[in-house]
């Protein structure tokens, strides 16, 4: 393992914001923190780092007890969602930083600034200030100047968080392809499912302090440890007492065995797919459905059509309340 | 028409109280051309006297300089108890009146009170000496460097520290590499204004000073000396040194501070 969190837990004055925390990380492996905003999912990974020191529980990185070591001494890469570039520094200055601080000889530290900005497609602004390049430039040299010290993990803090959305999605399928290059052990702090589910090989789900559920994105899309996973990792909607994803669902025109009759309440097409909006009795649910599905049924609004899971699709039976 | 007397009234402020009266001093200094200023500005007593002001400030700045950017650190990046207080301190000299500064240095350290005869037993001397008019100076000038740095400081933020650190930076590696070179140009206008008011301190050292003349005077106190000994010559000429140090001084401010403006983005 090339990160064990073990029974972490760590507060903010009288706020718990880590509650009993375990995580292991495989080497080698790209892991999501994933989780909406106050879950604990940065503070977990900063504990890794050493930026924040848990109350309680122990942190082991590549086998060795790093609880009480210093961010200097862990040997972490850390990328923050702003960046934190050293503004007084050029982008060659700001990758080399620690290796100099290593006191790596001047040419090996050129060989390897020379690498890194070729690798992550820097290496013709080498010159140039932070101020002068681009959010995805920075961050993107934000990741080499990690890279250089040859961490034993990587660790990004919401790095595309500051983004626009096509910077955004451009640099997920990068970090996706330079992690397979690189194979460094690469934990990554989201609120977005989209983007864990595009990058990660493994998914931590994090709420109120709490580690729901870990596993692969389709183990933690398919078989949600409870509701609010299931909620927060793609659509839902609720069926017969049932939560159940939307793509789930058949929708026939006469009555089928299992089936619950609804009414068609709207009828919106989204390019591809086609959302259709009905009411059961006096819940309201909806279903995707393909353009060609939708075009075949002919459906309008007042319809009435039957719905019923379709096999193999996954469902969490929500408790009376 | 309202804007134009707004102009003509500022105009005219500022010429009476500020063009005219140094004006006329600069005026009467090289009214006789430079023998005389010179003359007057190599004066045994007016050398000593500028040798006492640079000590005197030189003390003062380096302490100022060191215990603002250390104040300014633990304003900025700690929580602990009493930093409002702490705070409310630094303002403190802004507000007293330099001679009650004064006034009070010599209740602490006068050679009838405890602290100031127990440091008179170990041979220090700090009123009427050189140490009582570092301490009255730097306490004037206490707030100027820390408030410089502290708003710069804020921005700053310590993201870039905390990156420094996971790249293997010790605290001080990571002061002098990343820190210091982020507030440099406010540090840097801090120091200068620092550096100009201790030039021009009077009362509190005067206070402190016993107006020693080739002892403990100053050039400001030269200034009022020889004024009083109805040496004007004298008395303008070191003056006009003064305001030719304190315009250099504004003028390096000028110079720092656009800069430091475009450095916080």
């Amino acid at each position: 393992m090339a990160i064990e969190v073990r029974d972490v837990n760590k507060s903010f004055g009288a706020t718990p914001v880590l509650r009993d925390v375990s995580v292991d990380v495989e080497s080698g492996s790209l892991t999501a923190l994933l989780g909406p905003s106050g879950g604990g999912k940065s503070t977990l990974l900063r504990v890794i780092a050493g930026l924040e020191r848990p109350d309680t529980g122990t942190v082991r990185i590549s086998g060795v007890d790093a609880t009480r070591l210093s961010p200097q001494r862990r040997n972490v890469g850390f990328v923050f969602q702003h960046y934190a570039a050293f503004k007084h520094l050029s982008v060659f200055r700001n990758v080399a930083f620690g290796l100099e601080i290593r006191k790596r000889p001047k040419d090996e530290i050129r060989k390897r600034v020379m690498e890194l900005l070729e690798l992550v497609h820097l290496e013709k602004l080498a010159d140039r200030y932070p101020s002068q390049l681009s959010g995805g430039q920075r961050q993107r040299m934000a990741l080499a100047r990690a890279l250089a010290v040859e961490p034993e993990v990587l660790l990004l803090d919401e790095p595309f968080g500051a983004l626009d959305a096509q910077v955004r999605k451009e640099l997920r399928a990068w970090l996706r392809r330079l992690h397979d290059e690189v194979h460094v052990t690469t934990v990554f702090v989201t609120h977005d499912q989209e983007e864990a589910i595009e990058v990660a090989d493994t998914i931590v789900v994090l709420a109120n302090g709490e580690v729901v559920q870990a596993g692969s994105p389709g183990e933690v899309y398919d078989n949600p440890a409870n509701p609010f996973v299931m909620r927060f990792l793609g659509p839902v909607t609720e069926i017969g007492g049932s939560l159940v994803r939307p793509h789930d669902i058949e929708i026939s025109s006469g009555p089928v065995e299992g089936g619950a009759p609804a009414v068609v309440s709207r009828v919106v097409r989204l390019g591809f797919e086609v959302r259709v909006e009905v009411k059961i009795g006096t819940e309201e649910a909806w279903v995707q459905v393909t353009r060609e599905q939708a075009d075949r049924l002919a459906l309008s609004p007042g319809d009435t059509v039957h719905l019923k899971p379709s096999p193999g699709a996954r469902s969490l039976v929500l408790s009376a309340v | 028409m309202a804007k134009h007397v707004l102009r003509l009234t500022a105009v005219v402020y500022i010429l009476f109280l500020l063009v005219l009266p140094v004006g006329l001093i600069i005026w009467r200094t090289f009214g006789d051309g430079l023998g005389p200023f010179v003359e007057a500005l190599t004066s045994p007593s007016a050398v000593h006297a500028f040798k006492v002001t640079i000590t005197v400030a030189a003390w003062a700045v380096v302490a100022n300089t060191v215990f603002g950017v250390g104040a300014a650190l633990l304003l900025v990046r700690h929580e602990f108890p009493g930093k409002r207080l702490l705070g409310a301190f630094i303002d403190l000299p802004m507000a007293v009146s330099p001679v009650v500064v004064g006034l009070a240095l010599i209740l602490v350290y006068g050679r009838f009170s405890p602290a100031g005869g127990l440091l008179e037993s170990w041979g220090i001397q700090v009123i009427f000496s050189t140490p009582g008019m570092v301490l009255a100076t730097v306490f004037v000038a206490l707030p100027l460097v820390v408030r410089a740095i502290v708003p710069v400081l804020e921005e700053l933020g310590d993201e870039q520290e905390q990156a420094a650190h996971t790249l293997g930076a010790s605290r001080l590696q990571s002061f002098v590499r990343i820190t210091l070179p982020g507030i440099r140009w406010a540090l840097g206008y801090g120091v200068v204004l620092c550096l100009a008011r201790s030039l021009g301190e009077y009362g509190a050292v005067a206070v402190v000073s016993g107006r020693l003349v080739d002892q403990t005077q100053t050039l400001t106190l030269f200034v009022e000396e020889r004024f009083q000994n109805f040496d004007q010559p004298a008395a303008f000429a070191a003056a006009t040194a003064l305001a030719l140090i304190a315009v250099v001084t504004l003028l390096l401010t000028k110079l720092l501070r656009p800069k430091d403006l475009s450095d916080g983005n």
